[in-house]
């Protein structure tokens, strides 16, 4: 067990190995990036979560799957407290980014979203020019000459595997890209700001497999220096694209753990069901 | 097979008779209105042909309707207008915003919004004469409490500037546009309001994702994706501010002007004044002179219409 003392137990007593499992097959201990105790999470009187207790770990793409409405999406909006737009949702609990509490009332949720990026099901450009939506972040926090903006949105579009197919065309609108492309020049997006955690609420749901294919590689190739959590309804997805999985069912999280163990051998019978079909 | 022929049971039931009644309907009445503008447009230019000269358009009126020119209400509309566009598409846009994008939740501050968002609906559908005498009230002699217009107590400038501001304004062109600005006030914060509501949650939740601020959200994605509505509602409000007799006659009077307003307090005479003066005279030939300045105040709100248009075009691209 390489759990530092940080850790929460709950965890451990899943079993989980925080160890992390790259591509080449490199054990790298992996530092906790955000820790859940005893959350619970409700619209008006409904309940949408409870009791969750996980560790997300840092530079590892953590997928959460479980049926429609099991609350992977709310679990998602609070963790860069998207839900402050729901008039009606509150959450107790405890939720720590890097130790530091979201839910204290002392928290800059803009501040926090800055260190957290968004990634929609649905492709959500500005009705503005490519490069305009990418600068957008920057633009926001940072007061720069527009060399180091040029740059930073050369970079960007670089690591959203996008730069080549639009770099002779970054003044063009960017709602006349493709869906798969969109998708991308959102995370660009995201990326610009320079976050350190990308949430991504079923990217690829609105897409065709080959631009989910593109969006798979590219987090694998981001794995490296983001935190990513994504939700999916494609188990394929979940098991080819991820380190750690986690099975939610009607507001709990069910199983946790390496991809590969819940994939293979699930603790729980209901993740077993739902991995292998038989129901959600 | 069977299902997909003319001749089944639902087909005997009179649907398709139905659908191509309902086509022929639709059909009548939009013919029935087309024919009815057509009639008053072709009436109009009929009479209104014989006075349409670059006299009339240059002109003061005159006793005679050969001489009778539109120019002095010409410029009176195109103040007053300014000075509505001014006042107006500001705070009528400011107001949508904060009711559109900063609704508050606490329960105090919600029930207020709730109530400010009826009486500007209601608003909406005050007749305009109201909101005449609400201006004569408010704007021309200040509530009657401080000085009156012949003898004001405070003032900027002098007659010969063209800025020059008293307290109370009197019957002057600030007065008439503001009194305006009331008028169409509610119809741009509603038609404001709307054009935010069609911008898709999805670009507000974009822009907070990264961080913005509320504020930053609204100027730099809410706002310009929702222009072009925002445009649409203004344009449709001014033509309506143009076109409005009934406050502009209570604020300047039915005055026999020849001269163009020189400063912001001086008296001025709008074009449906103008119009409605001589279409209310016995003489037929006055009549005709009528018909001739209603050519002109559609030409200038065609125009009006045409460059908001092409304002709206190019910001959409």
């Amino acid at each position: 067990m390489n759990i530092p003392a940080t850790t929460l137990p709950s965890p451990a007593e899943q079993g989980l190995n925080l160890q992390g499992i790259g591509s080449s097959g490199e054990h790298v201990a992996a530092q906790p990036a955000i820790e859940v105790e005893g959350f619970n999470a409700w619209y008006g009187d409904y309940h949408a979560l409870t009791n969750m207790n996980i560790v997300i770990p840092e530079k590892r793409i953590t997928a959460f799957i479980g049926p429609s409405g099991c609350g992977k999406s709310t679990f998602l909006r609070w963790i860069n407290r998207m839900n402050d737009l729901v008039p009606s949702a509150r959450a107790t609990g405890t939720l720590k980014l890097h130790g530091q509490d979201l839910l204290d009332k002392a928290t800059d949720v803009v501040e926090l979203r800055r260190h957290v990026g968004m990634v929609f099901q649905k492709p959500n450009p500005f009705p503005k020019s490519i490069y305009d939506n990418v600068a957008f972040g920057p633009r926001l926090h940072l007061r720069m000459s527009r060399g180091e903006l040029n740059q930073i949105v050369e970079q960007s579009l670089r690591r959203a595997a996008l730069w080549e197919e639009v770099k002779d065309r970054l003044k063009s609108p960017a709602l006349s890209l493709s869906g798969g492309q969109q998708q991308r020049l959102c995370i660009a997006r995201a990326i610009a700001v320079g976050p350190s955690v990308l949430l991504m609420d079923e990217p690829c749901s609105a897409l065709d497999p080959r631009s989910t294919a593109a969006i798979e590689d590219l987090m694998a190739q981001l794995r490296n220096d983001y935190t990513i959590a994504i939700v999916t309804h494609n188990m394929q997805q979940a098991s080819r694209a991820s380190d750690y999985s986690a099975f939610m069912y009607q507001g709990e999280l069910i199983e946790f753990g390496q991809t590969e163990q819940v994939f293979t051998m699930p603790k729980s019978e209901q993740t077993q069901n739902y991995i292998t079909g038989r129901f959600g | 097979m069977n299902a997909l022929m003319k001749n089944t049971p639902n087909a005997r039931s009179g649907r398709f008779f139905k659908d191509h009644l309902f086509v022929i309907v639709c059909l009548l009445a939009a013919g029935v209105c087309i024919a009815v503008l057509g009639v008053m447009l072709a009436s109009i230019i009929v009479q209104g042909m014989e006075h349409l000269d670059t006299q009339l358009l240059q002109n003061p009126p005159s006793r005679k309707p050969e001489k009778a020119g539109i120019y002095p209400a010409m410029i009176g509309t195109v103040y007053i207008c300014l000075v509505c566009a001014v006042t107006a598409i500001p705070l009528g846009v400011g107001t949508a915003i904060l009711l559109e994008e900063f609704k508050p939740r606490q329960r105090t501050l919600a029930r207020l919004h709730g109530v400010v968002q009826l009486n500007i609906t209601n608003l909406a559908g005050v007749p305009s004469v109201v909101y005449g005498i609400l201006g004569m009230t408010a704007f021309v002699e200040l509530f009657q409490v401080l000085g009156s217009p012949s003898d004001p107590i405070w003032t900027i400038g002098t007659t010969d500037n063209w800025y020059y501001i008293q307290l109370p304004f009197g019957r002057g062109v600030l007065a008439g546009g503001l009194t305006l600005m009331l008028v169409v006030l509610p119809i741009i914060i509603i038609s404001s309001q709307e054009a935010l509501r069609a911008v898709p949650n999805s670009l507000r939740q974009g822009a907070l994702a990264l961080g913005s601020t509320r504020w930053q959200m609204v100027w730099g994605t809410t706002l310009p994706a929702a222009i072009p509505g925002i445009m649409t509602g203004t344009i449709l409000a001014m033509s309506r501010a143009i076109g409005e007799a009934a406050p502009i006659l209570i604020i300047a009077g039915v005055v026999y002007i020849t001269f163009t307003p020189e400063h912001l307090m001086d008296d001025f005479t709008a074009m449906p004044l103008q119009i409605y003066d001589w279409a209310s005279r016995p003489q037929e030939s006055f009549h005709h002179v009528a018909a001739s300045g209603i050519l002109v105040l559609m030409a200038i709100l065609l125009t009006f219409n045409a460059v908001a248009v092409i304002i709206r075009q190019k910001f959409q691209r």
